[in-house]
């Protein structure tokens, strides 16, 4: 699917997870810059999702950090470090476990330099795996929506191996807390093992690059309808779309990459083309970014839209263990399918 | 009352202030007087009517945090608390930039954007104040963290009250300190009470010091209200986490001069317990010492005590002469560019 693709120069046709395209992101910061350092749960071994698999090999315990389990700690340790000019970035096992630093993130994290008038700044990297995954509620938040409504932060949702190292790269190098929120059925493992195949394929160049935070990215183009989608339902909504090619039916796929800073601005020359604008995440509906886009959709580019804007995410419960249930619960292909039609109906 | 039986002020015996140099005494003395003066000045603008928001004053607990930030370097940085404006001036803020901070002035050390909870000055190594209880502790850590990676020699010193020893972030970064070797000296400031409540009522053991033994670092409990006490101690740990042998816990036995903060007239403290500490009072206590020494006289002293007074008033000037920060910056410094 040429449409995933980067429309970047591409000298190779290498396909990465996008776990490996994380992994090589971190390690060419890593040699790039002495003040990162990386630091975390069971990363000696990879962690639950392979982000630190062999880091340890090549730079060694004093920048690669088996920590406790101990993340109120860890976290206030890494806003210290960064104070004082180190670069870390902390591999959460669960994006779920982050609400133990809770604290460490919102009130101080998020605010020390407002507060000291811009007398430190903190760079810092949080790898997040976020969403649902089998695993039950306590492992399946989708800590993106939780942090969203903080300033100070920057969060970012990558969906492609391609975007996932560009964006990286950059959080690496941006001046800020950056929570970088990778859906857990997009890393590209399974358990101890990289996945054989999945849907966390795609082209990743050889030559080194970087994606700015805070600009979108159409997935695919389209004429009829505006979908702008996150993380692993941009894949979904993709497949949405093509299926509806085939039935006449065109559909834009925007991916905003970064939720913190938004770019709206693609979006509403995005609707300003389609008149029409449905907004998946995987999230809890209730103060979604979704929420958010909509409002600013209505207030900027209203006069642009022909229909109402539909939202789809997932209905205001804990995520539920029998598969069933929890297929029933996050958003699927057929849910945003009608969503689209009904918008389309209308 | 018997939880009270240990804790009444054991005052030890003073060492003989020979052995010291005369500027650093005069220094000790100075800021003593200087966080006085500024906190009395502090407690009748607001009571006055004249300062906004609100005020932790730490009248009492003075040579404790000029004990500790003497015995640090130059560039040694603090973590500081709630009731930060006696460890602010310890470190070397300004203290008219500190009283323009408690204004709400653009001219404060933190642009206004502060205020009294979150003073502090980074270039005298002063982190703007972290006022919930606990959290500075790991922070602290990984300053030092980061002193150690890169071999700067740097020193972290968290100061805390005793109240913070039952919350996780404390616990958390005492065992990261101790298991990574950082070099940070773990400074509480132990007045009894956290608000209301009594040290006796929240924990099982006397002291928060013992907890050091747990997470393997030295740990001691000291008088707090002798400055070369605290001095001293502060300069052995800091030394030891110079040399790369790690954290260390010191705990200040101290006091309170008034409540909690300004509306807390401090009544659910038992008048034995009030007494006797009052006694204590470390301002005078030092002074009769200087003035016991040949190198110092009355004049001296008292000159000292003039040239603050200055200060203090100039500072009071500036912070009403200086302008409320533009409007427009209470939307910058959200992100670093």
């Amino acid at each position: 699917m040429l449409t995933r693709r980067s429309t970047a120069a591409q000298s190779s046709e290498r396909e990465l997870t996008v776990v490996q395209a994380l992994r090589e992101a971190v390690r060419e910061e890593m040699r790039r810059d002495e003040q990162v350092f990386v630091l975390g749960e069971d990363i000696r071994i990879g962690g639950s999702f392979l982000f630190t698999l062999g880091l340890l090999d090549e730079f060694g315990p004093e920048r690669v950090l088996n920590t406790p389990i101990s993340e109120a700690g860890f976290v206030g340790l890494a806003i210290g470090a960064a104070i004082q000019g180190m670069r870390p970035i902390i591999d959460f096992q669960y994006g779920d476990f982050i609400f133990t630093a809770f604290d460490q993130i919102i009130q101080q994290c998020s605010k020390l330099r407002y507060m000291s008038g811009g007398q430190v700044r903190i760079p810092l990297v949080f790898q997040l795996p976020t969403g649902a995954s089998g695993r039950g509620a306590q492992h399946a938040n989708s800590v993106e929506t939780v942090f969203y409504s903080i300033p100070g932060l920057k969060i970012v949702t990558p969906a492609t191996p391609y975007d996932a190292k560009g964006l990286f790269k950059s959080a690496v190098r941006d001046n800020n807390p950056v929570l970088f929120c990778v859906h857990k059925h997009l890393y590209g493992s399974k358990g101890r093992q990289l996945a054989r195949s999945s849907i966390s394929r795609g082209h990743v160049p050889d030559e080194e690059y970087l994606t700015p935070l805070g600009k979108g990215d159409i997935k695919k183009r389209g004429s009829d309808i505006t979908a702008v989608a996150n993380g692993i339902m941009l894949h979904r909504t993709l497949n949405v779309a093509e299926a509806l090619e085939h039935e006449g039916l065109s559909v834009e796929v925007v991916d905003p990459r970064s939720l913190v800073p938004f770019d709206t601005e693609l979006v509403i020359d995005s609707v300003m083309r389609t008149s029409r604008l449905v907004v998946v995440e995987e999230g809890s509906e209730r103060g979604g970014w979704g929420a958010q886009l909509a409002a600013e959709i209505a207030g900027q580019a209203i006069g642009y839209l022909d229909v109402p804007i539909r939202r789809v995410a997932s209905p205001n419960v804990p995520i539920p263990f029998s598969p069933a249930l929890e297929s029933a619960v996050i958003p699927d292909e057929t849910v945003i399918r009608s969503a689209i039609l009904e918008l389309m109906e209308y | 009352m018997q939880t009270l039986s240990i804790r009444l002020p054991d005052i030890p015996d003073v060492a003989p202030l020979g052995a010291y140099d005369e500027d650093l005494l005069a220094e000790i003395y100075r800021r003593m007087v200087l966080i006085r003066q500024f906190e009395l000045k502090v407690n009748e603008l607001f009571l006055g009517g004249i300062m906004p928001g609100t005020i932790h004053l730490s009248l009492g607990q003075e040579a404790s945090v000029v004990g500790a930030c003497l015995a640090l370097e130059a560039d040694d940085v603090i973590t500081l608390t709630h009731r930060g404006h006696g460890q602010a001036l310890a470190k070397g803020v300004r203290a008219d930039a500190l009283m323009a901070e408690l204004f709400g002035k653009g001219t404060g050390c933190c642009r206004g954007k502060g205020g009294s909870l979150h003073v502090g000055d980074m270039s005298v190594g002063a982190l703007p104040a972290i006022a919930i209880v606990g959290a500075s502790s790991p922070i602290a850590a990984g300053m030092a963290f980061a002193f150690k990676r890169g071999k700067t020699g740097q020193v972290a010193l968290n100061f805390f009250g005793e109240g913070t020893a039952n919350k996780g972030d404390w616990h958390e970064a005492l065992n990261l300190a101790a298991i990574w070797k950082l070099p940070v000296v773990f400074l509480c400031e132990n007045n009894l009470y956290g608000v209301s409540t009594h040290i006796t009522e929240v924990m099982a053991i006397d002291y928060v010091a013992e907890r050091a033994s747990a997470y393997g670092m030295p740990g001691g409990t000291i008088y707090g209200n002798d400055p070369i006490v605290v001095y001293e101690a502060v300069r052995t740990a800091a030394e030891r986490a110079r040399a790369g042998e790690g954290p260390a816990l010191i705990e200040c036995l101290t006091y309170r001069r008034g409540g909690h903060k300004r509306d807390d007239p401090g009544t659910y403290r038992p008048q034995e317990e009030v007494e006797a500490w009052f006694k204590t009072d470390p301002l005078p206590a030092f002074r009769e010492r200087l003035l016991q020494d040949a190198r110092f006289s009355v004049s001296e002293i008292e000159a000292l005590d003039t040239a603050v007074a200055t200060t203090i008033d100039a500072a009071v000037r500036f912070a009403l002469a200086s302008e409320s920060p533009a409007v427009a910056s209470a939307l910058e410094h959200v992100y670093a560019d």
